[in-house]
């Protein structure tokens, strides 16, 4: 989640009363967040790009409805979602599978394969790009229903009940969709975070 | 994995509240005895809250400046109207 502006209560007055540079130091602040929101949920560049575009500008649109009684980032990733899973859907229609199919519940599907200990702060032998890169890599391996799911706990670090309610889920859907994501992820990064011959 | 495979199974179930904190307190002291005896537990446990964690602290990459200037465009036209 961004870094909030201490005068964001402010800015958003001053958008709502027609003030363009107050608007556009909102989307300054959270735009790449709202990017990486939409890229890592449709794991499309253009859809990506139209979301965003999208986003903001339904925003704008509909300063007016914003009642203040959650940060102006939490309503405006509502949108993003939104519009995202939209885009989703309306790209994977053609396809065979669908964003709200129920998950497999086996519990053997979820056994850890792959079980190596990794390295102490893996992390730092890579530049932060090429670490950035290392977990996109990663997330958009995962189908769409899990790596929806992790942006928003996760990364997004929304409740489970608001995640659900942003995804039309129950609570146990978020929950075990998480925990396979998670799972998921770990495994894929195991290949390079693991511990190096000794 | 080299240790009981049920009690195995339970902590991969568990991860997840384990590691939010939200695991009843029985049960995660269960857990944590498990770990105590089962390296492969211990790692899967260990490595996930990693993960979780470099995807959290991870900052998002600056927007491609291309996409930055058709965003501001949009919204410019947005504006005049």
């Amino acid at each position: 989640m961004p870094t909030h502006l201490d005068n964001e209560d402010v800015l958003v007055a001053e958008a709502r009363a027609g003030n363009a540079e107050s608007f556009a130091t909102l989307i300054n602040q959270y735009d790449r967040h709202i990017y990486r929101l939409a890229l890592n949920i449709t794991g499309n560049q253009e859809d990506a790009e139209d979301v965003l575009q999208d986003s903001f500008l339904k925003a704008y649109s509909n300063l007016g409805q914003f009642q203040g009684d959650s940060r102006f980032y939490t309503w405006l990733v509502r949108i993003a979602v939104n519009e995202a899973l939209m885009k989703l859907r309306k790209r994977r229609r053609a396809s065979s599978v669908s964003l709200d199919e129920p998950v497999e519940t086996d519990d053997r599907s979820l056994m850890p394969r792959e079980i190596e200990d990794w390295a102490v702060n893996p992390e730092r032998t890579y530049a932060e790009t090429e670490l950035r890169d290392i977990l996109s890599q990663a997330i958009e391996k995962l189908e769409p229903q899990f790596r929806t799911v992790f942006m928003l706990r996760d990364v997004e670090e929304f409740s489970t009940e608001e995640t659900a309610k942003m995804l039309g889920l129950s609570v146990p859907a978020v929950k075990s969709r998480l925990l396979r994501a998670r799972l998921k992820l770990r495994e894929q990064l195991n290949k390079y975070f693991r511990r190096g011959p000794q | 994995m080299k240790c009981r495979t049920m009690k195995c199974k339970e902590v991969i179930r568990e991860l997840s509240e384990y590691l939010e904190g939200e695991l009843d307190p029985t049960l995660a002291e269960a857990l944590m005895r498990h770990l105590e005896d089962c390296e492969d537990c211990g790692i899967v446990v260990d490595t996930t809250r990693r993960t979780i964690e470099m995807y959290c602290n991870m900052e998002p990459a600056p927007l491609p400046a291309e996409v930055k200037q058709r965003l501001q465009r949009a919204l410019e036209q947005k504006l005049k109207r």
